[in-house]
């Protein structure tokens, strides 16, 4: 098809009466750096409508990174004519032609803003309609289940004409709904959480622990491709890697063995407010889901919740394991976490942890060892990764690689 | 020097030689190690592969690389015929593909498969409906080659694979290695299982390559060993030729980009000054063909005569496909169109690139102008 044009239609926020403004920004400048790889082409935004002029650029391709984008609900690849009735005709007939003879029914759904041109809707509908049949054999009008609807948008500039549509990520753009900090483990589920988070419009940062020697390089790879990828879904994921190491060892050593797994968890929460406060994040969340594990059943979670007063959000909490495994497919991060490397919460398991701590317990095994000093300082000797468009931005206390890996390629 | 052989291989460009030496040097870690020169390896061989899948349109799961195309070929054909031969023993292929299809299908009957060879028209086509025709309950495989290698005759992929998926249970297998760079092909939308591609067809080091293997395709593995390349094909990944292979193709996908225009015009020109020398039959078909490989008969006159007449010039060329033009026989390929005996025994394989010029297409014409002339004087 020679598609000149992508016309995206915004999502659910076309509810949103006063913030509306802010939200459309928002989702265009997302857009616009979502795109920012293509060069060549150009976007134009209006209030209800963006239009991407190609300019030779693969449509296909741009349209596999705008299916990344949340809070746009549907897109169609658009031709834009001349406002004038010959031209629309000619277009609106070509457009259907170039889907072929798998489309046997349509209808015309034509839309004027510009409400001095001469024909009314209706008439316009008529009008579109009896030259396609003219024109064609294999197709007939269908108003209420067509294969495909020819949409024809005539404004006073130009008019868009469109076939069929393609749905978008729908949600609502990210960066709308303030900064959430996200439990990155580098498992199946954490990934997904993220998703589902961005979708809601919210910004995320990732907190990961590391336990080296005890986990390798490759289990802290397999966490900042993680970053990585999910920046195809917003601007920017910033990582944060705690050392943990020294924490696992005071707790395998001074705490008893049942509820080592609930106290490391009691901690990374600790930890996870404390880097919230310093990041300006309203919540923290996690990619548990109820029961999957002994961390997660509702005991485990009643014990471990009562460290912070921040909301934790759990965006998995209801899904089954084969429901979230979908989606990590769909999102690509499910080949990334299946890799089979350690992470920390995997070291030092005991044999039997609980599944029913108590906060009562837990309490009176915390007032014997203060790690107060230990979360200190795990946390100021955090490391920060900060990914855009798939790649490290800018990385603190660490060193690179010598060779840019990108140049060789 | 003339070099007008690129469907035989093609020089490597400047910056892929950079990129295997620098690779060569610095990420010779093993990319399976668990240590941390292994991990910079894998780390690096995983963005080659979600480079070319990107490049294709595919997913990076989606790449196995191989050695290059005749790897490639028999992974694609006797890995499907072995695992899926308990669902059937027909297979299909035609009657112009390159020796690695046609002698790997040649290997499986004598492993009690049969085969169906297709002969395409005399253009040089396979139809949908010559596929269609030769299809059996037990069919587990199609090959079609997408460009063929000699007459640079492009087969309808597309609508061979739209038509195949009508039946789940045959794989279709497409041999694009010289198709790819060259003339376009949607993989996924033409419903394609395999295809194989070779590096050093499109500047890239030779010992390079990938199979794309759809995702849900079940291959068995012709390399057992250390599982790499998700166990379809053991040993250590030639890091460094796959690398400089992931920018090649990039590089030429660029150019095709920009510049398929180019390598018309340069045909175009050959074609309409050589069809004008006495005795000249073109073999390579008037409408749907690639823009890199024209075909041409000198009735009467031993092709390997005039390669090597041309190569006194610093001109290079070839009789029929690379792989097979020092034994001198006649070619399959043209055969199978229902050419003459003579016409299919003179032919030559003039191929081009995109760093090829006009300057070198206008210096080639006079030159063949004159040798050709010498020749027939010669032979008369």
């Amino acid at each position: 098809m020679n598609v000149e044009y992508i016309l995206i239609r915004y999502g659910e926020m076309t509810t949103k009466g006063k913030n509306r403004g802010r939200f459309t920004s928002i989702l265009r400048e997302n857009v616009r750096n979502r795109l920012k790889s293509f060069e060549k082409i150009k976007i134009t935004a209006t209030r209800d409508r963006m239009y991407i002029k190609l300019n030779g650029e693969d449509h296909e391709k741009v349209a596999a990174s705008l299916k990344q984008v949340f809070g746009i609900h549907t897109f169609s690849y658009a031709r834009k004519v001349e406002t004038e009735l010959e031209a629309i005709k000619k277009g609106a007939l070509q457009a259907i032609e170039e889907l072929g003879d798998t489309v046997k029914t349509f209808k015309v759904n034509a839309q004027r803003s510009y409400k001095q041109f001469p024909l009314n809707t209706p008439q316009l509908n008529r009008e579109l309609g009896g030259h396609i049949l003219q024109n064609t054999e294999h197709l007939t009008v269908d108003v209420h289940n067509p294969d495909v609807a020819v949409r024809v948008e005539v404004r006073d500039d130009a008019t868009y004409v469109t076939c069929g549509e393609e749905n978008g990520a729908g949600g609502y753009p990210v960066g709308v709904g303030g900064k959430v900090m996200l439990l990155l483990s580098g498992g199946i589920d954490s990934p997904v959480a993220a998703y589902m988070l961005l979708k809601r419009g919210v910004s995320i940062e990732a907190i990961h622990f590391e336990s080296p020697p005890f986990t390798s390089d490759r289990a802290k790879q397999k966490v900042t491709d993680l970053a990585s990828t999910l920046t195809r879904y917003c601007k920017r994921v910033t990582l944060h890697v705690i050392p943990f190491t020294e924490v696992q060892k005071a707790i395998h050593k001074e705490m008893p063995a049942s509820y080592t797994m609930t106290i490391m968890r009691r901690i990374m929460l600790q930890i996870a407010e404390k880097v919230s406060v310093e990041r300006k994040a309203l919540a923290l969340a996690t990619g548990e889901s109820l029961g999957q594990v002994a961390s997660q059943t509702l005991d485990s979670m009643h014990t471990i919740n009562e460290v912070t007063n921040y909301p934790v959000l759990r965006p998995l909490l209801a899904m089954d394991k084969l429901e979230i495994m979908d989606i990590a497919k769909k999102i690509d991060t499910y080949d990334i976490s299946i890799r089979p490397y350690e992470d920390c919460c995997t070291i030092f398991t005991p044999a039997n942890p609980t599944t029913k701590p108590k906060r009562d317990k837990v309490a009176r095994f915390e007032s014997r060892f203060d790690f107060t000093d230990l979360i200190n300082e795990a946390v100021s000797s955090k490391e920060t990764l900060i990914f855009e468009n798939e790649m490290v931005r800018k990385q603190f206390n660490s060193v690179e690689e010598q060779v840019d890996i990108d140049a060789l390629l | 020097m003339i070099y007008f052989d690129n469907s035989a291989t093609t020089k490597p460009y400047k910056e892929v030689l950079e990129t295997y030496m620098t690779v060569s040097e610095q990420f010779f870690g093993n990319p399976s190690s668990i240590h941390k020169l292994g991990g910079k390896s894998e780390r690096l061989l995983s963005k080659a592969r979600i480079q070319i899948a990107d490049l294709l349109l595919v997913q990076p799961s989606e790449i196995i690389f191989t050695s290059g195309g005749t790897e490639g070929n028999n992974l694609a054909i006797k890995g499907t015929a072995m695992m899926h031969r308990s669902r059937g023993k027909h297979l299909i292929t035609t009657e112009m593909e390159h020796p690695s299809i046609y002698e790997a299908y040649k290997q499986l009957e004598e492993l009690g498969f049969e085969v169906t060879y297709l002969s395409p028209d005399e253009d040089g086509f396979i139809s949908v409906e010559k596929v269609a025709g030769a299809l059996r309950e037990d069919t587990i495989l199609v090959s079609i080659i997408h460009v063929n290698n000699e007459t640079g005759a492009i087969q309808p992929i597309s609508e061979i694979g739209q038509f195949l998926k009508k039946y789940p249970k045959i794989f279709f297998h497409v041999d694009a290695v010289q198709g790819i760079g060259k003339v376009p092909l949607h993989i996924k939308k033409s419903a394609i299982d395999l295809l194989t591609v070779s590096g050093h067809k499109f500047h890239s080091v030779k010992g390079t390559g990938f199979l794309y293997v759809r995702e849900g395709v079940t291959l068995s593995s012709m390399m057992t060993g250390g599982s790499q390349e998700r166990e379809i094909r053991s040993g250590t990944e030639n890091l460094a030729g796959i690398v400089a292979m992931a920018r090649a193709l990039r590089i030429t996908l660029e150019k095709q980009k920009s510049m398929s225009d180019h390598l018309l015009t340069l045909r175009i020109e050959l074609l309409h000054h050589l069809e004008k020398i006495e005795g000249a039959v073109i073999n390579s078909p008037s409408s749907n063909f690639a823009p890199h490989i024209l075909n041409i008969s000198f009735v009467g006159l031993k092709p390997e005569v005039i390669v090597h007449a041309l190569s006194e010039e610093n001109i290079y060329i070839s009789t029929k496909s690379a792989c097979s033009s020092k034994n001198y026989e006649i070619s399959r390929v043209l055969q199978s169109m229902g050419k003459s005996e003579q016409v299919a025994g003179s032919a030559i394989r003039i191929s081009l690139s995109y760093e090829n010029t006009i300057e070198e297409v206008k210096l080639f014409i006079e030159v063949m102008n004159e040798v050709i002339k010498n020749l027939y004087k010669v032979t008369r």
